[in-house]
């Protein structure tokens, strides 16, 4: 059972929801579940669950390097990179290693065999165990590197379950690439909103790229408080479950500031995280 | 002698597009007949590189010249491999202005990008 934690809008409390699901679940299952961070360009669900890292791991892609004297500019390069980090401009092959996806496409299609291929370090991988016995990996993106997704799918290749083992991947804010990976091979997308016009046009999105990938989904409204019913009203219209309120509180804000849990906070939500968890199960099935 | 400049839309009348990968049209400019020919930016609507793919489309037509209101540098270091010398429009609202300016001379001539790298995560299809 794989969960990822997603919300389109940023800010909504996916790590607050990640984290404590996890905690709540740690207690009760054998062997404990699997948390992925998977926001490796800002990843913060370390802070609130504390593993001990142990193994690290770099990840590169592989960016092409032309040799100018093989080279005769025929731009067979150029016309295959989908990405346009490699264009032809007269007697010059200039590659754009930020541009390049390292798929590969245009080693494999040169003619004169002018191309090979080097990898480029972006990231790395890193990988422990939280006091709870939690099993934590995450990516973290190199500053300046603005490629995401080999950092994800790599992290998913390097930390993998169990037999039985229940994964929490924390996904990344937004609608894009990045989401997509995370979500990619999910048995549950649990999205986390709020009930503000922002956080229902990206929930919306999210949905979407949900409903695209064939993943079933549900949503935790938080910060739940306004008169603002349209949340609610988007979530009965398109069929989706609502699975928890997490009312808009003060002490949960404190809470979280100071790096406790919501279970910390209020360890009531740990049965309510478990009873939750069950229904998704339920309905990923 | 070839230039070629971005605009709004597809005529030597209409009004610069100040952006060079993500311009909606080229115009490619004889300065001394003015005449011209449009076509459509292919970086316009590029999911990433608009910038080396909307260069490496100046570099086929041989232009001689690219005039925009901004290069980025990815555009300015592949248009610089293709020695095409970069102007930028200052305050020219039309395209036929800024051929007039540019062959009056009173263009200013770009030596570095004039601006960072656009931000976010460019992906196309996986």
């Amino acid at each position: 059972m794989i969960i990822a934690v997603a919300s389109g809008k940023g800010g909504t409390g996916k790590t607050t929801v990640a984290t404590s699901l996890a905690l709540s679940l740690a207690a009760e299952l054998t062997p404990e579940p699997l948390f992925l961070d998977c926001d490796v360009e800002a990843p913060n669900a370390h802070l609130f669950l504390q593993p001990a890292f142990d193994q690290r791991q770099e990840v590169s892609i592989l960016i092409p390097s032309v040799d100018e004297a093989i080279c005769t500019h025929c731009g067979k390069c150029a016309e295959v990179c989908q990405y346009h980090a490699i264009a032809v401009l007269g007697t010059k092959t200039l590659v754009f290693p930020q541009l390049c996806h390292g798929c590969g496409s245009c080693t494999a299609l040169c003619p004169e065999w002018a191309i090979s291929e080097i990898p480029k370090v972006i990231g790395v991988l890193e990988r422990g165990v939280t006091p709870e016995g939690i099993p934590f990996g995450r990516g973290l993106m190199n500053i300046g590197e603005p490629m995401a997704v080999p950092i994800i799918r790599q992290l998913k290749k390097w930390a993998v379950p169990r037999p039985q083992q229940v994964v929490i991947m924390d996904a990344p804010p937004g609608t894009s690439c990045p989401v997509v990976e995370s979500m990619r091979g999910a048995d549950f997308v649990l999205l986390v909103t709020e009930p503000t016009p922002f956080g229902l046009h990206d929930l919306r999105l999210a949905v979407q790229v949900a409903h695209d990938l064939d993943v079933p989904v549900g949503v935790i409204i938080n910060r739940d408080c306004s008169d603002d019913a349209r949340v609610d009203v988007f979530c009965v219209d398109a069929d989706i479950p609502i699975l928890m309120r997490v009312p808009f509180e003060r002490s949960i804000a404190e809470g979280i500031a100071r790096g406790q849990t919501l279970i910390e906070i209020h360890p009531e939500y740990a049965e309510r995280l478990r009873v939750m968890f069950a229904e998704i199960v339920e309905r990923a099935l | 002698m070839k230039i070629i400049l971005t605009t709004t839309s597809p005529s030597i009348d209409s009004d610069v597009d100040s952006r060079f990968g993500r311009g909606a049209y080229f115009i490619v400019v004889d300065p001394d007949t003015l005449d011209w020919q449009a076509h459509p930016n292919p970086g316009m609507s590029a999911p990433g590189g608009a910038g080396t793919l909307a260069a490496q489309f100046v570099g086929n037509q041989k232009a001689e010249a690219a005039l925009s209101g901004d290069f980025g540098p990815h555009a300015f270091a592949a248009l610089q491999a293709a020695a095409v010398s970069m102007y930028v429009y200052g305050d020219c609202r039309t395209a036929r202005e800024a051929v007039e300016r540019f062959k009056a001379g009173s263009l200013e001539r770009v030596g570095v990008a004039t601006r960072g790298e656009c931000e976010g995560e460019h992906h196309g299809p996986a």
